[in-house]
């Protein structure tokens, strides 16, 4: 028997990022993601780790730019208004391509909002959140264990195309405990070598990590290059679940915690015998466009459900096919606004058709 | 007759023998030569990781022969802790303006210094901000001109021009933290002295150490170099007196 864990989220973030090998965190406090920290603080001393509670967001965002640019596998965390700061080192981070991972354990908003579970920082999340026109891999998971996993994912993912990453969490998947099977973090044979990161150039020649590029010509190039590994990603790294889509008459997409009242709405559609199907995007970028056109080549009806007034719902309707319609259901997030699986029963009564 | 010859000045191999796009009269060139010779002095060359940060001096990396990594504007010394936490054998330096230390990364510099971060930081002080056109500087004097402060620095608005080497001498992380300015040959001097036991505070692994350089912006001051230089000595040296304001590797 596998052994197996009872953990908060936010733990299993802190204990798959020091088994994928991470020894440099920099962070804040700030609710609901302090538990990261704190695990880390506790465990750091035991492996070797450099644990440093920065004086802002903005400094974490920034020491991380700076431990990465040594090829130290590092990372952050913090929650939406802290993110909000870490705009400005993400961004230089994605232009000088330097891989880190960012973990967002995301609140409702905006501005102060609460500390009630939302979905608000999509937008944010997968359209690049900083100035310039760059994309993060963004991956969402809907459990601990998917903490776990996708935090090692994410390292990876972040070092083999030297793009920074981010988990988009929420405070219900990082406050809540279930069962985790921790399991030995295997590094890809494939990762690149860090033939840029600075050491001292120590008789070779000088490497400098950087993204002011004013030649002629020159931004262009670079900014070409960026968006080539974008495609790169969309082409070879998209990732999703799907579940009874063969029968479907109505496909629900969620993700992250959503995802998980939905699962239980599309269990109890089922039990009264509609037939209704699951398409979950765990990568929110790259977005899993061809599953969604592929999916409503066949299956016209599509409810997209969000703790929001509607964000990924633009990229679902971006990826299905052009006759297919797309649903939405969502509630800006607070206390009180998550709904409850007949709530979202309701949803896919209104919109199912045989 | 023979008459043994004794090499006494030359190009340091820190740096790159390239021109530079300084302004005439501009000192970063001078800074930069003794910050290179600095390096050259204790060996360090290959082992140094320089952060450059955002204004005139960004490029950095066109000048020194070092690995570089550049910063967002006034982060640069949490990016030097992030460097510095991963290669601690590694000498590592920022290199920053006033804009750029005294403004914007106000909260950088003094958590990275109170830390006592084993790096060391070059300051310069020219009272303006250069690379964008001659704005007010946390720096700027009471009464200059700027093209944000057309009508004088008003301290009753404006605020008073912040002494960041005595502020910072304060900090229990700082090991070391002077005044000095390049307008003199004598005062070049001294700067190099300083410059120097700056990094071998660091070398030593004493702590964290600062260096506030006073320099001249010809272009920004609307004056030619010679005028320049005077009024480093004649106004900015009165109100930024060159000191060592704190030096805890002397018992």
């Amino acid at each position: 028997m596998q052994k197996r864990l009872l953990v908060k989220g936010n733990e299993a973030v802190a204990m798959g990022a020091i088994e994928a090998g991470c020894r440099y965190y920099f962070g804040y406090p700030i609710t609901p993601q302090s538990d990261i920290p704190e695990y880390i603080a506790r465990e750091f001393p035991n492996v070797g780790g450099v644990f440093i509670q920065a004086e802002s967001e903005i400094a974490s965002i920034n020491m991380l730019l700076g431990a990465s640019a040594c090829g130290a596998r590092a990372m952050t965390s913090s929650s939406s208004p802290g993110i909000s700061l870490k705009q400005e080192g993400i961004s230089y981070m994605a232009g000088s391509e330097l891989p880190g991972l960012i973990v967002n354990i995301s609140r409702s908003g905006p501005g102060l909002g609460g500390i009630d579970a939302s979905q608000s920082d999509y937008f944010q999340a997968v359209k690049g959140g900083g100035h310039g026109g760059y994309h993060t891999i963004v991956l969402a998971p809907n459990s601990v264990q998917e903490m776990y996993d996708l935090t090692m994912l994410a390292f990876d993912l972040s070092e083999r195309y030297r793009v920074p990453a981010m988990l988009l969490g929420d405070s219900v998947i990082g406050q809540m405990k279930e069962a985790l099977v921790p399991h030995p973090y295997v590094a890809p044979d494939d990762l690149p070598a860090k033939d840029w990161a600075v050491s001292g150039k120590d008789g070779r020649p000088q490497r400098v990590v950087k993204s002011l590029f004013l030649g002629d010509g020159e931004l262009e190039a670079h900014n070409w290059k960026l968006h080539r590994k974008y495609q790169q990603l969309k082409d070879k790294e998209v990732r999703f679940e799907t579940n009874g889509l063969d029968d479907a008459k109505l496909v629900v997409t969620a993700f992250g915690s959503t995802s998980r009242i939905v699962m239980t709405a599309i269990r109890m559609a089922r039990e009264e015998g509609l037939k209704v199907g699951l398409l979950r995007p765990i990568s929110l970028f790259p977005f899993p466009e061809k599953a969604f056109a592929e999916t409503t080549s066949r299956i016209k009806r599509v409810l997209c459900i969000e703790l929001n007034a509607g964000q990924m719902v633009e990229d679902v309707r971006l990826s299905v096919a052009r006759d297919a319609d797309v649903f939405f259901y969502g509630r800006p997030p607070g206390a009180g606004s998550l709904p409850t699986p007949e709530e979202l029963l309701a949803q896919i009564h209104m919109h199912y058709k045989d | 007759m023979s008459t043994a010859m004794k090499q006494v000045f030359s190009h340091p191999t820190s740096l790159k023998d390239v021109q530079t796009h300084f302004c005439p009269g501009c000192q970063h060139g001078t800074i930069h030569r003794l910050v290179a010779d600095a390096m050259d002095a204790f060996g360090v060359q290959d082992r140094t990781i320089g952060v450059a940060s955002v204004g005139c001096s960004v490029f950095l990396y066109g000048y020194f022969d070092i690995d570089v990594v550049e910063a967002p504007h006034g982060r640069a010394p949490a990016v030097a802790t992030g460097v510095k936490r991963v290669h601690s054998d590694k000498i590592v330096f920022t290199y920053q303006g006033d804009g750029d230390l005294a403004a914007i990364g106000t909260s950088e510099i003094i958590h990275a210094a109170n830390r006592g971060e084993g790096m060391t930081v070059i300051f310069v002080n020219n009272t303006t901000y250069g690379m964008t056109g001659g704005q007010m500087a946390p720096t700027t004097l009471p009464t200059q001109k700027t093209s944000t402060s057309p009508y004088g620095r008003n301290v009753s608005t404006d605020g008073y021009p912040i002494r960041m080497a005595e502020l910072l001498s304060n900090l229990e992380g700082v090991a070391y933290s002077a005044r000095v300015a390049v307008n003199s040959p004598k005062n070049i001097l001294q700067a190099a002295r300083v410059v120097k036991k700056a990094f071998e505070v660091q070398v030593k692994g004493q702590g964290f150490s600062f260096v506030e350089v006073l320099s001249a912006c010809p272009t920004n001051w609307g004056m030619d170099p010679l005028k320049a230089n005077a009024r480093v000595e004649s106004e900015m040296i009165p109100y930024f007196p060159l000191a060592i304001f704190k030096d805890s590797t002397v018992a």
